[in-house]
């Protein structure tokens, strides 16, 4: 931790003395990027400005003492309603007293406020290096009115139908990738079910197939 | 039509003395998109590739995924931890009991439980006889798509073999739902080591005949030798992972760098090929198969006695007698059904090795119940994602291998 940004060394303070030698080496080398980290059950995390997410991809990709180069996962997480990560502030809303209350609750005492004071998305990076073996997982929290983050096809190639498909089943755009269309669902389907405010049971009517010569080309050729 | 027979008649006569394709040279040619799939008798797997061809040269190709989109991740969502078992049976559908480990590990993680060591073992046999199931049902099925119809015949009845062996440790062939979650479904039934023993001989002496019909088969590496090549960097730039990579020469096996279960106490090779085709791909499965089978014979060997579920009463079901009579049990049993095993709020991500890769599952927990979201890293899609570099610059003919080394299971990347 750098000495110029106190609160994260507050927070590093709370989390313990027990830093994974994995996340020291990433908190040194990101510096103020990082803005939290943690560690449960030997994941090790970490947070970062959604600004920054290509320098820290590519930094983390580069260094020679991480070398992540597999990139296995892009997804995001959908915190509709939550202030929080549950590990960080295992806090509710409660509409009864209007306040925060904690945790334990059971599903259907949720009461959702339309927004929380914290970006609702978190898309999630999961890499992995085949040179020393460690893995790391990255999140950018992206705020529910500009659902967007930048891509990281430049980083890792392999990000490309990943992404596709956090954008198919959640809505968040990747800013700069080359393909962005949906992958699983057809073009004509209405939102994104893998948002906690579509109902599981909300059914779609299905489109009727059209021949690949009446659509427009979709690939610039 | 007459500009084309106008120009056959006159170019060769204008360029005389040249050879032949550049006498065909000006023909004006478009490009001729064709469907491949979602339904074709060539891939198994439902699965669209729009290629774009010149001649029979592959120039673009655009791989269309999502047939088998059922929506296991908002399913996921609904059920407690322990009901959700049953929907990865339908992830991998060749290879179930590797899914369902996968997914018990990765909710056992996040609960912090260690199970018994019998259960870790009888796990690991069982994630291996699928493993066994699964290679032999995609080479078999590459092969068959070449017209080797016989090797087929004897790779499917070596899976029925691994079949009866699934059937005989959990009651199922193919939708296995056997793991729990802290434990397994029931014990090994009597008599079953000489069972597997038995089994799993027939097994490689079909796999040692399939192997003599195929990879010494003329047609057979004129197909697969060179097609579908992919560097070794560029695999793991597009996070390529499972035999794919292997066949690259990168020795990525998550059984190997990070072990689960009872892998670092066994011994075993990781096969790895060199040329990144797909001749290699189907090289590095047989191998892998012959591995599998070295590793259930030690299973089998150092198999410990014990129990095979763990007791914690936030996961087991309590004996039903004990239910009837006792308080506790009364208490835990509906604490189970009404509210599910309680985990603490966190996310873990815990990965094995599946038939086609690293089979991850990604679970965010908010304390209670239910996940609030249950990820599954699928290897097949990832796979997927580079296909069309792989086409691109082949034959038309070579789709057919190059897919079928991919080994693409609808049900996995389509989740």
């Amino acid at each position: 931790m750098s000495a110029d940004t106190p609160d994260n060394t507050n927070q590093a303070a709370e989390a313990g003395p027990a830093l994974s030698p994995l996340l020291t080496k990433v908190t040194e080398l990101l510096g103020a990027m990082v803005l939290e980290h943690h560690s449960f059950r030997s994941d090790d995390r970490i947070h970062v400005e959604r600004e920054n997410i290509v320098q820290a991809a590519t930094i983390l990709r580069d260094d020679p003492d991480l070398a992540f180069d597999l990139l296995l996962d892009v997804t995001a997480v959908d915190y509709y309603g939550q202030p929080d990560d549950f590990e960080t502030k295992p806090m509710i809303w409660d509409r009864n007293t209007s306040s925060m209350r904690k945790l334990p609750l059971r599903r259907h005492q949720l009461v959702l406020p339309p927004k929380g004071p914290h970006p609702r998305f978190a898309v999630v990076y999961h890499l992995m290096s085949t040179k020393h073996l460690h893995r790391l997982r990255i999140k950018s929290r992206v705020p529910e009115d500009d659902p967007s983050i930048a891509t990281l096809t430049t980083v890792w190639p392999g990000a490309n139908w990943l992404e596709r498909e956090t954008w198919d089943l959640y809505g968040i755009r990747f800013n700069g990738h080359p393909d962005l269309r949906r992958i699983y669902l057809y073009e004509e389907f209405v939102g994104h079910p893998l948002r906690k405010d579509y109902d599981k049971r909300h059914e779609q009517p299905i489109e009727p197939y059209v021949g690949p010569a009446a659509k427009e080309p979709r690939r610039p050729q | 039509m007459s500009d084309l027979l106008q120009k056959n008649l006159v170019a060769p006569n204008n360029l005389k003395g040249t050879g032949r394709p550049d006498a065909f040279d000006d023909l004006n040619t478009q490009p001729m998109r064709i469907q491949f799939g979602p339904s074709h008798p060539a891939t198994h797997g439902t699965v669209k590739i729009e290629l774009d061809l010149e001649g029979e040269r592959v120039v673009d190709a655009d791989v269309q995924v999502g047939y088998l989109h059922r929506g296991f991740e908002k399913e996921c969502e609904t059920g407690f931890f322990y009901q959700n078992i049953p929907y990865t049976d339908r992830l991998n559908y060749s290879s179930a009991i590797l899914n369902n480990v996968g997914y018990c590990l990765a909710v056992e993680k996040l609960f912090d439980i260690k199970t018994p060591p019998r259960c870790n073992f009888i796990r690991l046999i069982g994630s291996e006889i699928s493993r066994i199931a699964d290679h032999l049902l995609a080479i078999g099925a590459s092969a068959m798509e070449l017209a080797a119809f016989t090797p087929m015949l004897y790779l499917l009845e070596g899976r029925e073999l691994m079949y009866d062996l699934s059937d005989a440790i959990c009651g199922a062939r193919v939708t296995t739902n056997f793991t729990r979650i802290g434990g397994i479904s029931a014990d090994l039934p009597d008599g079953f080591k000489n069972f597997a023993i038995e089994r799993l001989d027939k097994t490689i002496k079909l796999i040692d005949d399939a192997d003599r019909l195929l990879t010494e088969n003329p047609i057979f590496r004129e197909r697969t030798e060179g097609t579908g090549h992919f560097p070794a960097n560029d695999l793991l730039a597009w996070g390529v992972t499972g035999p794919i990579l292997r066949a690259g020469g990168i020795p990525y096996d998550v059984r190997r760098v990070t072990p689960y279960l009872v892998y670092d106490q066994i011994d075993f090779d990781v096969p790895v090929g060199e040329h990144s085709d797909n001749f290699d791909r189907y090289l590095v499965r047989m191998e892998e198969v012959r591995q599998s089978r070295r590793m259930i014979m030690q299973c089998l060997d150092k198999l410990p006695d014990g129990p095979v579920n763990v007791d914690d009463p936030r996961v087991r079901w309590p004996a039903k007698g004990k239910v009837f009579s006792r308080m506790e049990e009364l208490i835990d049993q509906f604490k189970l059904v009404l509210e599910g095993g309680m985990p603490p709020a966190g996310e873990v991500y815990h990965a094995v090795e599946a038939a086609n890769g690293e089979l991850g599952f990604y679970i965010v927990s908010d304390g209670t119940g239910k996940a609030w979201k249950c990820r599954c890293r699928a290897p097949s899609f990832s796979n997927m994602s580079p296909l069309k570099h792989m086409l691109i610059g082949g034959q038309l003919a070579d789709v057919v291998p190059t897919f079928g080394m991919m080994n693409m299971i609808g049900g996995e990347c389509d989740r």
